[in-house]
């Protein structure tokens, strides 16, 4: 493994396998009445976020724990940031407290590179503008792993807002190096025009593309696009690229309805086909935390046994 | 001042004359002497090895004052100019008042003078504030010394204010306007270039189709009004395509490039060093290599800095939040000379010619330029085009956002002579 993970371009085909491999390995902390392994003890992860996020600032919070890190939560409301602090001022700082790897989320693509520069620890994007959010790609993977028993050759379509997702380019990353089929699905306005260079498929059909899926991945769509008139209302969207309960008839039994949320149940997904039982939203949050675990362990713990103990 | 100066066996590049050829060249009381008068009395300066030229004039440069004096003063960026080997600037009028008044106009023509370094020939705006609505007082500046007008930074707005500047400016001898073409919603919040790159690293993107429009626009308003129309640092192969259908129609339009747009592609961005965010962003190497030849076939006029400094705190930040723009007047040259010149894309009397020759004549900057001969003013430059330096601060500019820091380029500024007195000596400035 690299020291940094800042895009899925920085992990190889064995390292996705090592990390899905690691992350079996510590999901079953996670059902222990003490879920807790000193792996990390003594190590410090520092959450920096710099834009709202519930579920991926507290699947990391509970990763580090659970491996027995100190973890430091710094968000930008309350803290210096709001006072003007420069992201540089705010690394150099972190790193003056000694912080072991630093776990950002930012709005501007290319801050985690950015702040490698600044700090000796490694760092962990956490979602960085449109660009990657890479641990958010591993989850899936895992989730698609653990529920299919494979990724290679697996067709997967990701519907939605592709232009301006993270989600959707770690993810096409990923399943590409993999041995997926992935077919980009939206209206011609919201899919990147360079995405055949990805590897991928392109369509602007949902019904013609569900039949053939083992995964069915929804994009959040959020409704300021519609101001910025890459499409005409949001009822027209759910209309022609919703995943409704008509459209889940279409799916083979056996495919999985995923999403990295948060929902605009209504919009991209109908609020009863969220809840079905081949929606598996919410194994991708409990997944979450144990690929945050194998990510922090390996980056930080996974060859370091200073204090004599490991995993 | 009766300073006599002998600059002895360079070899002196003169594209106004069309000389190239080892000469001494003597300099008496700021203007160029007669070689063949007595030389006694004269300082010696040995430029043997050296090329000997007119100084180099920048149509396109930001200075920052009044407002921003702790990215640049004028006073340092002439130093800046001086360094790298320009006699004469064209300071752009986004400050802070804007430049959009005499009274803005005396003011920097003034600090200009006081430091003494290069003529500083400020640019008026075209609009009020540079808000793209209300003409600006032309007349007004064109006596306070203005030859060149621009909103640069912006671009304007609709083709109606285009027209009434241009066909405004009829009124007032060798007036130029400049224009920065870049179609705002088009571009909004492009980061870079679109492309590959810009998906790739998930930068928002601006189409070279958001100069192109605004190209064939102007060059229409100009065809509309047979006004003088200047097209500011062109970044596409498209723009380059329209403005030589209107050079072949004969329309009166002249076009620059930057230092950077000439080295650099999309490619550079690899890192987010927020040191190539600029505008008109970095566009493909195709791009890059089309720019090249319309600078070598004369289709590209001139070669300007549009030297952008900006402070360190403004620029180590967070890509999409830098401010764009390098600066460019210490190493123009160099990298004209490393990147065009050594590869044989351009000769040595064109590059001057680029640099001094056409700027001076686009400015109507008498006493830029060349000829180099007896009587004219000397505003002269000598350099070593085979001596190789790291671009690496200290700069004399007071920012140091160089697209250029850590590369290795040839060419160094020896001697610049700014009205006959040697306020560069051995690549020293000396004021």
């Amino acid at each position: 493994m690299n020291k940094h993970l800042l895009s899925i371009h920085d992990v190889s085909a064995e390292d996705v396998v090592r990390v899905l491999d690691t992350a079996e390995s510590f999901r079953e902390v996670g059902t222990r009445v003490i879920k807790k392994v000193p792996a990390l003890r003594g190590r410090t992860v520092v959450n920096l976020f710099y834009e709202n996020s519930t579920r991926t600032r507290i699947s990391f919070e509970l990763a580090a724990k659970r491996l027995s890190a100190d973890v430091i939560n710094f968000t930008t409301s309350g803290s210096s940031v709001s006072k003007g602090e420069s992201l540089k001022d705010t690394a150099l700082t972190l790193q003056a407290m000694g912080a072991d790897a630093i776990v950002i989320r930012h709005s501007s693509s290319g801050s985690p590179l950015t702040l490698t520069k600044w700090v000796k620890g490694s760092v962990l994007n956490a979602g960085d503008g449109t660009h990657e959010h890479p641990t958010q790609a591993l989850l899936d993977l895992y989730t698609m792993r653990e529920r299919l028993g494979r990724l290679e050759e697996l067709r997967v379509a990701i519907i939605g807002d592709v232009l301006h997702s993270r989600v959707a380019r770690s993810l096409s990353f990923a399943l590409v190096k993999m041995g997926a089929e992935v077919t980009l699905v939206g209206p011609p306005t919201l899919i990147p025009p360079d995405a055949p260079a990805w590897g991928v498929q392109v369509s602007y059909d949902i019904e013609s593309v569900l039949p053939k899926l083992d995964v069915c991945y929804m994009l959040r769509v959020q409704r300021e696009r519609q101001r910025q008139q890459y499409f005409p209302s949001v009822r027209e969207y759910a209309r022609l690229f919703g995943l409704t309960r008509a459209r889940v008839s279409m799916l083979p039994e056996h495919a999985l309805i995923m999403h990295p949320g948060p929902m605009n149940r209504g919009v991209e997904i109908d609020s009863d086909v969220a809840d079905l039982p081949n929606s598996v939203i919410e194994e991708q949050v409990t997944n979450g935390i144990a690929i945050r675990m194998a990510l922090l362990y390996l980056l930080l713990g996974g060859t370091r046994t200073d204090d004599g103990e490991a995993a | 001042m009766s300073e006599r100066i002998l600059l002895k066996g360079g070899r002196v590049v003169d594209p106004a004359s069309g000389r190239d050829e080892v000469a001494d060249v003597l300099i008496e009381d700021g203007v160029i002497g007669s070689v063949d008068a007595s030389r006694s009395g004269a300082s010696v300066v040995d430029a043997d090895g050296l090329v000997l030229a007119p100084g180099l004039v920048d149509l396109h440069t930001h200075l920052r004052e009044p407002g921003r004096e702790d990215k640049e003063t004028v006073e340092t960026g002439c130093r800046a100019a001086a360094l790298g080997g320009f006699t004469a600037v064209s300071p752009m009028a986004n400050t802070e008042p804007v430049a959009d008044t005499a009274a803005v106009i005396h003011e920097v023509r003034g600090l200009g003078a006081r430091a003494g370094l290069c003529d500083v020939f400020p640019v008026g705006a075209i609009t009020r504030g540079l808000g793209g609505e209300e003409m600006a007082e032309l007349g007004e500046m064109v006596e306070a010394g203005v030859r060149m007008f621009s909103d640069d930074g912006r671009c304007l707005p609709n083709a109606r204010i285009l027209r009434n500047a241009l066909t405004y400016a009829k009124a007032f001898d060798g007036i130029v306007v400049a224009e920065h073409c870049e179609d705002g919603p088009l571009a909004e919040g492009g980061q870079m270039h679109e492309g590959y790159h810009s998906y790739s690293l998930g930068l928002a993107g601006q189409p070279r189709e958001a100069e192109e429009i605004v190209v064939a626009r102007d060059v229409a308003v100009a065809r509309l009004t047979g006004g003088r129309l200047h097209l500011c640092h062109l970044s596409s192969a498209g723009s380059i395509e329209i403005v030589r259908r209107a050079k072949a129609e004969g329309l009166r339009v002249t076009a620059e490039v930057t230092p950077h747009h000439l080295v650099f592609s999309d490619e550079d961005l690899g890192t987010y060093d927020t040191n190539f965010k600029v505008h008109p962003p970095l566009r493909t190497p195709e791009d890059r290599d089309a720019l090249r030849l319309a600078l070598a076939d004369g289709t590209i006029d001139a070669v300007a800095t549009d030297h952008a400094p900006h402070a360190v705190e403004d620029k180590e930040a967070e890509f999409d939040q830098s401010p764009p723009g390098t600066i460019g007047l210490e190493t123009a040259l160099a990298a004209v000379l490393t990147h065009l010149i050594d590869p044989g894309l351009l000769s040595l009397a064109r590059a001057i010619e680029a640099m001094s020759t056409i700027p001076a004549r686009i400015l109507g900057a008498a006493g830029h330029g060349g000829p180099i001969e007896p009587g004219r003013q000397a505003n002269l430059v000598a350099f070593d085009p085979g001596a190789a330096w790291v671009v690496e601060p200290p700069f004399a500019s007071k920012s140091r956002n160089s697209a250029f820091l850590g590369t290795t380029l040839r060419g160094r500024v020896i001697h610049t002579l700014y009205r006959g007195d040697l306020v560069v000596a051995d690549g020293k400035a000396q004021r």
